[in-house]
């Protein structure tokens, strides 16, 4: 299949297009424009409709009614704009509409908005962050796909500096299995007919075909999250069987530890990488498997610590956690500070292993 | 002494069911001497006098206008407070023949969602939506909108809105009916049956608009909060039309088809 | 039933669902509806027919809990009379 040089930001838009992306809806904010961009062109031309929003709630809520109707509608911003458009996100995890979000960050990787959300009640989303481009175009479809397998809302975590990173991306399509037909849909055919549907977050039905209503209704919710935290986690663990360092690192950070943690390796250190690559569901076990050997664990990202909270609950003993991340950004607060370099993440996990060896 | 047939008389002609077909059952929450229920109807059956039956899909706001959906046989979603026209212009956008409208109070879309309603409007989606304006928020218990009419009752202030402190009323209507793109706008009100059948005819060009896909389309009708308002259920409709109705006025706004 | 010929239309009131509101009285043209004494089972006055009904259907157009369904009653037809007039 074709390999194409091109963005982060291009190959999202075509991993979408070829997920059979039908709606997307944005409002530009650096750096999530480019996706925008992208779509604008590409969208229509692939039979799509590409809609440049007034406000990202705008835009979120018409990737809603696209969704509902059964096609596969996405939004996307910075973390600051998804951060607007929390209310709908909660929303469509709570009335089961599949929807995707792309959230290319700026600097600070958002992992509590993007794990935990802001917006209300027992909301779950699935959140993918990819390590690199061609990450991004597998893991786009990835999303997709299970946002409409679980129909609920899902999440793919980037940032400016993989959306405007060029490599040579492989464009071959993913073979993920058929899904079933979304019998769910809300499309207009139902009126008048005695089988009409109505779809909302109380999910109390037609007074002729009533639904369960909110308290079994979100207990069903709490367990179809339950079985996507048992069978969906996904993560890249690399010379972590013997670790007795062992860093933990997602997105674009986690691309800079493996390149130290393999240089490091072959000095001889014993230095293991482990990345989740969903965020939620986070991959507690692997990580706990990962980390048994281990004397102490690193957390590096790309902001005050996060993901370090996900990251003491999975290790048995949280005392062994260390943050060695921090915030990194250049005074526009829009692009990458002086952590994002391999010479001083190798800095970080040496002081690091000093701390182990006395 | 009650003469009132208990079951159809011979020899007749039914010239009126209870509700109506889109209607799955007559029972509803609202209040007593509601307006919404009666603009609801009427809204149902333009949709089955039009054959949209089996391909119209209502987008719902919050708040009372939402309280009969698992009443009316019809697609429909609910959206978040305010943003029933950008979740409705997802669904239009994908399903460009159906007939998408929205049904939202004045709480839902002129105060919370006055972006939505004119952003959809200038860009001219080929939607209707529906304002059943009672100026209170109908779902708390009658609180004041960005709609209450100055003098009007609500529970923010029962002396009546006053300019000085709370600023005036915003005229949704003819917002937007400035904005090009739109097809028609009109304002109707249920406070009796000559008002009703002009808000049925309303309604009904508002859906032949969308259908002939010339622009955006808003039916603004008005509808009596006796609870809200703090008066008597029969004391409603005059209510209204001494404070809304007046302040408004009836009619059409914006008729491009007759313009044209 | 009394005598429903004496008025062109009836109606059936589904006097269980009325919540009382009164709108029907005043916009009944010929001004047959009264309310009742008796209070439904939700507690609720509700509306009675007197003699004299039109079957015009403004008690329906403005009944917000969809309480009157509405008959018009047709004259006796000519041939019915002939039969009758036969036998």
């Amino acid at each position: 299949m074709a390999r194409i040089f091109c963005d982060g930001s291009e190959a999202m838009a075509r991993a979408a297009i070829a997920s059979g992306l039908r709606f997307f809806a944005g409002y530009p904010m650096a750096p999530s424009s480019d996706l925008l961009e992208q779509l604008t062109g590409k969208l229509p031309r692939a039979g799509g409709v590409c809609v440049a929003a007034e406000t990202e709630i705008e835009g979120v809520n018409m990737a809603l009614g696209a969704a509902m109707t059964g096609n596969r509608a996405a939004t996307g911003s910075t973390g600051q704009g998804v951060a607007l458009m929390q209310e709908t996100i909660s929303e469509c995890a709570l009335h089961e509409t599949p929807l995707v979000v792309f959230t290319v960050g700026r600097m600070q990787q958002d992992y509590f908005q993007s794990t935990r959300g802001g917006g209300w009640g027992d909301a779950r989303t699935i959140c993918m962050a990819p390590k690199d481009v061609p990450e991004a175009f597998e893991l786009t479809q990835r999303v997709f796909h299970l946002a409409d397998k679980y129909r609920m809302p899902a999440i793919l975590l980037t940032d400016g500096m993989l959306a405007r990173t060029q490599v040579s991306v492989d464009l071959t399509p993913l073979e993920l299995e058929a899904l079933p037909p979304k019998d769910w849909a809300v499309d207009g055919t139902g009126t008048g007919t005695g089988r009409s549907k109505t779809h909302w977050t109380w999910n109390e039905g037609k007074v002729n075909n009533p639904g369960p209503g909110p308290q079994k209704h979100w207990s069903n919710l709490a367990e179809k999250y339950a079985h996507v935290a048992q069978v969906e986690p996904r993560w890249e663990a690399i010379h972590t069987d013997d670790a007795e360092v062992l860093i933990v690192a997602f997105g674009t950070a986690a691309k800079f530890v493996e390149y130290v943690v393999g240089e490091m390796r072959e000095e001889g250190h014993k230095v293991g990488l482990f990345r989740p690559i969903t965020l939620w569901p986070f991959p507690e076990e692997a990580l706990e498997r990962a980390a048994a050997t281990a004397k102490v664990v690193g957390v590096f990202e790309l902001n005050a610590g996060q993901m370090i909270d996900d990251v003491k609950i999975s290790v048995p003993n949280r005392r062994l956690v260390r943050a060695i991340g921090g915030i990194s950004t250049d005074r526009s607060g829009l692009s990458i500070g002086d952590l994002l370099d391999a010479p001083v993440v190798r800095a970080r996990i040496e002081t690091l292993m000093t701390g182990v060896n006395a | 002494m009650n003469v009132a047939a208990t079951v159809p008389p011979p020899n007749s002609v039914k010239r009126s069911p209870f509700g109506t077909k889109l209607l799955l059952s007559e029972d509803h929450p609202l209040c007593p001497g509601c307006g919404h229920p009666v603009a609801l109807r009427v809204i149902l059956e333009v949709l089955e006098e039009l054959s949209l039956v089996g391909r119209s899909v209502g987008i719902f706001g919050h708040g009372c206008s939402a309280m009969m959906i698992g009443q009316m046989d019809v697609d429909l979603n609910l959206s978040l407070h305010g943003r029933a026209p950008a979740t409705a212009t997802g669904v239009k956008r994908m399903l460009p023949d159906r007939a998408v409208f929205t049904m939202q109070g004045d709480g839902d879309m002129v105060s919370e969602g006055l972006a939505e309603v004119l952003h959809t409007a200038a860009r001219s989606e080929k939607i209707t939506c529906f304002l059943l304006n009672n100026g209170v928020f109908g779902d708390t218990g009658g609180h004041m909108t960005a709609a209450s009419v100055i003098g009007q009752r609500t529970k923010t202030d029962l002396t009546g809105r006053k300019a000085e402190e709370h600023g005036y009323p915003i005229p949704i209507s003819k917002l937007v009916a400035s904005l090009d793109g739109v097809s028609y706008v009109a304002r109707a009100s249920v406070h009796n049956a000559a008002g009703i059948t002009q808000a049925k005819r309303f309604v009904r060009k508002a859906f032949e608009h969308q259908m002939q896909r010339t622009g955006f389309s808003l039916v603004e009708i008005l509808t009596m909060c006796p609870t809200g308002w703090v008066s008597k259920t029969a004391d409603g409709p005059a209510y209204m039309m001494e404070t809304l109705g007046q302040q408004m006025g009836l009619g059409e706004l914006k008729d491009s088809l007759a313009a044209g | 039933m009394s005598n429903p010929v004496q008025s062109g239309g009836t109606v059936i009131i589904a006097q269980d669902r009325c919540k009382g509101c009164e709108l029907c009285i005043p916009a009944c043209p010929p001004r047959v509806l009264s309310m009742s004494t008796e209070k439904n089972a939700l507690g609720y006055y509700f509306p009675e027919l007197a003699e004299g009904c039109t079957g015009c259907t403004a008690c329906h157009l403005v009944c917000p809990d969809y309480v009157f369904e509405v008959y018009r009653l047709l004259p006796p037809q000519p041939s019915q009379s002939q039969t009758s007039a036969v036998q």
